[in-house]
């Protein structure tokens, strides 16, 4: 992963800026802070500060590494595409190519170049928010993502709110009654719902609440001059579809953290404290709990940011998913790649968002020695 | 006077839910009586499964697991707790009856600092204002001798060390001025020189605080320092119970007395020290992060004969033997066996040198595959190493159960199906099948019930007899190796603290460190930790 | 093992299991109407000649469903059979041999896990040709990783028992090590996973056919057929969810044998014999 300091550093401008602007915080920011886990500035510093402060080192380690990993990745997505077999100008023209027609194309579209210039330029440009042109509408790619991705984070962002509550409620229903009817209940429900395809789940909603019943729009068609009400009525079916997907994985989940947390040794001394059971939830295990449940959340908002895809295409949902496969059927691969890199970055920082909260709600990282 | 607690008829059953089975209903302990007056301390003692941590748990009418209390009474003050329903229970637990756990680094909330954690019962039973709580709690602290005390409750949990925590589960006990407290083997994880702290700690602590107590342990002898009454317990059913000068001195029943006088054989130790099996010279190391665990030790063992290697943890004995096997290859220095040098690592030995040292594990339900019969588990070296198979592999398997004290019948069992003695044995067995000239012993009995333990031993030294094989035995426990050792050699952080013939090592004078081992270990006699505590005051004084 | 120990909920999936095998294997002889045959009108209702119906180019939907069973399980087995052998491979490997492969293995993995499946699956499938053996492919490779990480926390928590290093102070092979000491003791854990993984081969699969990017027209496969027949929803013909439920209902099975074997996986305190 070497090259990945220089290259990465913009993505963290905000927080080095800050690491720099305050004298009292230890320069650990900016040269440790992209690069702690590949070697390049390691010696006495970074280990006294990792004694000194191992809260604040592994944060910055994890940073590093999913900086790391998202440079990796576009690596993958760019090289990687470019590496496996099909010339795209032969697929551009499709069947009627002639050499000489593909020479054009190949020079047009940029293929002539040598692969790292290519990818140097890509890069350079993902960073600043430009991913070139699209090959099938000519257009700017960039644009055209903008206005999708706000659609998309506003569905993905109704699923949570509903979806986070009711997963946490309904998973500590099923601890309080555990073994019991209710515990039982939910868990051969959300054993099948864990088995749902999302476009199953979509087209039965469609079917029972947009067609016989009439009470939902189909297809959630949304445009820039649709009021904020109207907006909400057109994505109910496509946000109640992903709640359910989602929301079967997150209550399992949560019950069994909660349940980790119960049957601990602390949690039966409080117990023997004669202590209410209010209190016990409260003051000993909620305290616990939190951090695996948070954890929980953010790794299955990671899955629901996925999730969105086939949604939009069940929906008709002018989203980033949508774009996406619409790019797939026809090959348009700047499309692809700024799609592909785009979702990546977002299952990146939820997934390191979980494991930085794991790791502020660590005691024994919280207060050292 | 009247009784404080009173428990009379106790049954208590456990229910278990094995999938697609009918529910299991398994009777943990049945028709024990038993009182407690105050301020004295009642031991209840047993091996594992003898329902002695549950029957403690009754006194605060709690059943762990799926145990329940489905008979009898336990009276504390008069009044049935039993019967007073969840809201009533609550009013005893942590106010009038405490519990202090054998595991006090998994009972302590991690979330939350030592000192609120202290005073939380007394605050919320509301026994005492909050400042009245703390000042008690710096008392306690005090008394059970724990350092810092202004600021030892601003710590949390993972700060301080194993004995500090179990002192400080005691204060979280003492705190709220209980009429009773249960410890459930509140020693047994600690090291034997951190015991004699944490328990003279506690017993200063109850006769300053004048509480009663149930005492629940698997070691009499640590019983035998602290109670007034005891009571030994065998399969969930009372066995003996009087005041520990009759059980101690003069017991009635064939268990209790085996228990009394278990690991009272010494043997003689051999006097040749020629004919040098193995021998380690000037041996380091340590780990790939550059953490270095051996310092420069050196012994030597000679053949047929035992060398016990005793310690605390973290004082590299258990390193040594994987350092002797090949797994951890030394930094420096060499291993010499039968005259030529051993190669370092596993991989640089030949299949006969491999053959020559075997290996036996604490855990003998770990060091066997759960997979394989007893068949497989002892035939697997007979074939590996000479070639056997059918008939007359399972012949040698035959006579080399027959050699363990164990029949036929277990050929074709799983390790599951096993008793602990029986499992240590087939372990015993297997490394036998190879027939070694050196054994290592990592703690072989220090999982096993203290009779159970017994029989081990008694079985290692026949066996030493017939074959002549040499043994590194590795313990914690210094009864043990006045029982069967030869030569001694004593670790402490790595380093060799003494070596020699063990009518040496353990007779005076002695270095520092051997003195507080010695010193450190409960012996059955009564008054033994007044007398210890005195010697050492007196010598402190004296310094 | 006795049969009568199966919870009802088991037996309920292994009946839907093995229906669809026996779809799978019989479909010519037990299909009404041949898979590509155009045999009425469109979207005709169920029942009279059309037990489940016709589709939107009027074929017979029940044909049709039957046929597809065999693409869908065919591709979702072999895609899970490689995946498992592909992700077994390496990471016993990787957890045996530790060091540096290990390391290796492990960080790659890490770095393919970082691309949501289906995002690296839409990325990939733009620019391979759509042939059937690539999307297995594909698919396998893409499964391999979660294979790769549960398989090396289960063999390396059997690696660090003491039985494991008795065998290796013994002087035993790798291989040995493996299939006899590790191995055995991996098994119900690792059986759970497959069929975890069968079930989310089936969801995958028909979620890219769904997509337009995995079996491709004509050849009947139940993702494929929802597509098809999705545009019937509107006017309220449901035989778009046929095909659906057909899929949810084969995942259902699975994941309620899978349920049963981790349940037993975990009650098997010691591992007895169970054979």
């Amino acid at each position: 992963m070497t090259g990945g300091g220089p290259l990465t550093g913009p993505a963290l401008t905000t927080g080095m800026g800050a690491g720099g602007d305050s004298p009292s915080q230890p320069a650990p920011a900016s040269g440790a802070m992209v690069t702690p886990t590949t070697g390049v500035v390691t010696g006495t510093f970074w280990r006294r500060f990792t004694l000194r402060r191992p809260l604040a080192a592994l944060i910055i380690q994890r940073l590093g590494l999913s900086v790391g990993l998202l440079f990796a990745v576009s690596l993958m997505i760019f090289g990687g595409v470019e590496a496996l077999p099909g010339d795209f100008a032969t697929t551009y023209l499709g069947q009627s190519a002639t050499p000489q027609a593909v020479e054009n194309i190949r020079k047009d579209l940029g293929l002539d170049k040598p692969l790292t210039e290519r990818y140097l330029n890509w890069l350079g440009g993902a960073v600043k928010g430009d991913f070139g042109t699209s090959w099938a509408s000519k257009n700017s790619v960039s644009e055209q993502i903008g206005k999708r991705l706000g659609n998309s984070l506003f569905l993905a962002f109704f699923a949570a709110l509903i979806s986070v509550p009711l997963a946490v409620a309904l998973g500590m229903l099923a601890v309080q009654y555990r073994n019991r009817l209710p515990d039982k209940i939910i868990n051969v429900i959300s054993l099948a719902a864990i088995s749902l395809p999302e476009f199953f789940v979509g087209y039965l909603l469609i079917l029972f609440f947009a067609v016989q019943l009439g009470v939902a729009t189909f297809p959630a068609t949304v445009y820039d001059s649709m009021g904020f009400g109207e907006r909400l009525s057109a994505i109910a079916l496509p946000v109640a579809t992903l709640v359910l997907v989602v929301l079967a994985h997150m209550m399992r989940m949560t019950r069994a953290a909660i349940l980790n947390v119960m049957s601990s040794a602390y949690v039966e001394t409080a117990e023997l404290k004669g202590l209410s059971a209010f209190r016990i939830i409260a003051k000993h295990a909620a305290p616990n709990a939190v951090a695996p449940v948070i954890n929980v959340i953010a790794l299955n908002l990671a899955y629901l940011v996925v999730g969105v895809v086939v949604v939009e295409v069940v929906f008709v949902y002018p989203g980033m998913g949508q774009y996406m496969v619409d790019a797939v059927t026809v090959r348009d691969m700047p499309v692809v790649q700024a799609c592909g890199l785009i979702f990546a970055a977002f299952y990146i920082f939820l997934n390191m968002a979980a494991d930085i909260l794991a790791i502020l709600a660590n005691p024994r990282l919280r207060h050292p020695r | 006077m009247p009784d404080l607690l009173s428990v009379k008829n106790l049954k208590i059953e456990a229910t278990s839910y094995p999938p697609g089975e009918p529910p299991k209903t398994v009777t943990l302990v049945e028709n024990v009586s038993f009182d407690v007056q105050k301020g004295k301390v009642l031991g209840l003692i047993g091996e594992s499964g003898a329902g002695k941590s549950t029957i403690g748990l009754s006194a605060l009418a709690y059943g762990r697991g799926g145990a329940a209390i489905t008979g009898g009474q336990v009276l504390l003050n008069g009044k049935d707790i039993l019967t007073l329903g969840r809201d009533g229970v609550r009013t005893i637990r942590g106010c009038k009856v405490c519990y202090v756990a054998q595991s006090a680094a998994a009972a302590f909330n991690p979330a939350h600092k030592l000192g609120d954690q202290v005073i939380e019962a007394a605050l919320r039973h509301k026994i005492m204002s909050r400042p009245e709580a703390e000042k008690r709690a710096l008392y306690l602290f005090k008394v059970l001798g724990l350092p810092n005390p202004e600021t030892f409750g601003d710590r949390y949990p993972h700060q301080v060390s194993g004995g500090q925590l179990q002192r400080a589960m005691t204060a979280m006990a003492l705190c709220p001025n209980p009429e009773l407290i249960v410890f459930d083997e509140p020693t047994t994880a600690l090291d034997v020189t951190t015991q004699i702290d944490v328990l003279a700690a506690i017993k200063h602590a109850i006769e300053e605080t004048h509480t009663a107590a149930l005492y629940i342990t698997h070691d009499l002898a640590v019983v035998a320092q602290i109670s007034d009454d005891i009571m030994v317990l065998r399969h969930g059913k009372t066995v003996e119970y009087g005041t520990t000068k009759q059980i101690i001195e003069a017991p009635n029943q064939d268990y209790t007395r085996a228990l009394v006088s278990v690991r009272q054989t010494k043997r003689e130790e051999a006097r040749d020290q020629s004919n040098t099996l193995l021998n380690i010279e000037h041996v380091s190391a340590g780990y790939a992060n550059g953490f270095k665990v051996l310092h420069d030790v050196s012994m030597h063992l000679p053949k047929g004969q035992t060398l016990a290697i005793v310690g605390e943890s973290g004082s590299g004995k258990s390193t040594l033997a994987r350092v002797i096997t090949g797994l951890l290859p030394p930094q420096e220095g060499k291993i010499t066996f039968d005259g030529k040098e051993l190669p370092r690592a596993l991989s640089g030995r030949t299949k006969d040198e491999l053959r020559r040292v075997q290996m036996i594990y604490q855990m003998a339900d770990t060091a066997m595959n759960p997979r394989q019969t007893v068949r497989d588990i002892i035939g697997r070296p007979i074939s590996f190493y000479y070639g056997l198979h059918g008939a007359k592999k399972t012949e040698r398997v035959r006579q080399l159960l027959d050699q363990i004290e164990m029949g036929d019948r277990f050929l074709d069992r799983y390790p599951a199906e096993l008793s602990g003695g029986q499992k240590q044995r087939v372990a015993i067995a297997r490394a036998l099948a190879a027939k070694p000239e050196l054994i290592l012993c990592d703690e072989p009995t220090s999982a096993l019930d203290p009779l159970v333990a017994e029989g081990i031993l008694n079985l290692l030294m026949k066996l030493q007899e017939e074959t002549a094989v040499s043994y590194v035995f590795i313990t914690h426990d210094i009864a043990i190796v006045r029982a069967i050792a030869d030569s001694v050699a004593v670790m402490h952080r790595g380093k060799l603290v003494r070596f020699g013939p063990k009518s040496k090592v353990l007779s005076p004078p002695f270095d520092d460190y051997t003195d507080l081992l010695l010193k450190s270990v409960p012996e059955m006699e009564l008054g033994w930790l007044e007398k210890v505590l005195t010697t050492r005051r007196m010598e402190s004084a004296g310094n | 093992m006795r049969l009568s120990s199966i919870p009802f909920s088991a037996w309920v999936g292994i009946a839907g299991i093995t229906l669809a095998l026996f779809c799978a294997l019989f479909a010519p002889w037990i299909a009404p109407y041949g898979e590509r045959d155009v045999v009425g009108d469109i979207w005709l209702p169920m029942g009279g000649d059309f037990l489940l119906g016709t589709d939107n180019l009027g074929r017979d939907l029940l044909s049709r469903l039957i046929f597809g069973a065999r693409t869908t399980i065919f591709v979702a087995l072999a895609a899970t059979v490689i995946s498992f052998s592909l992700g077994m491979l390496l990471s016993f490997t990787a957890a045996v041999t530790g060091g540096f492969v290990d390391q290796l293995f492990s960080r790659f993995n890490d770095l393919m896990m970082a691309i949501p499946t289906l995002i690296f699956a839409l990325v990939v499938l733009a620019v391979l040709p759509q042939q059937l053996w690539i999307l297995i492919l594909v698919m396998a490779v893409l499964d391999s990783t979660r294979v790769f990480r549960i398989g090396r926390a289960v063999a390396l928590d059997v690696a660090v028992m003491e039985f494991v290093e008795a065998a290796r102070l013994r002087g035993e092979g790798t291989s040995w090590i493996i299939f006899r000491e590790i191995l055995p003791n991996t098994l119900s854990p690792l059986l759970a996973e497959f069929g975890l993984r069968f079930a989310f081969s089936i969801l995958f699969l028909s979620t890219l056919s769904f997509l337009g990017l995995g079996i491709q027209p004509p050849a009947a496969d139940w993702g494929g057929m929802v597509k098809d027949n999705k545009d019937g929803i509107i006017f309220g013909i449901s035989a778009a969810l046929v095909p659906g439920g057909a899929i949810a209902g084969l995942a259902i099975c699975v994941n309620l044998v899978v349920d049963w074997l981790m349940k037993r996986t975990s009650s098997l305190k010691g591992g007895r014999g169970d054979a």
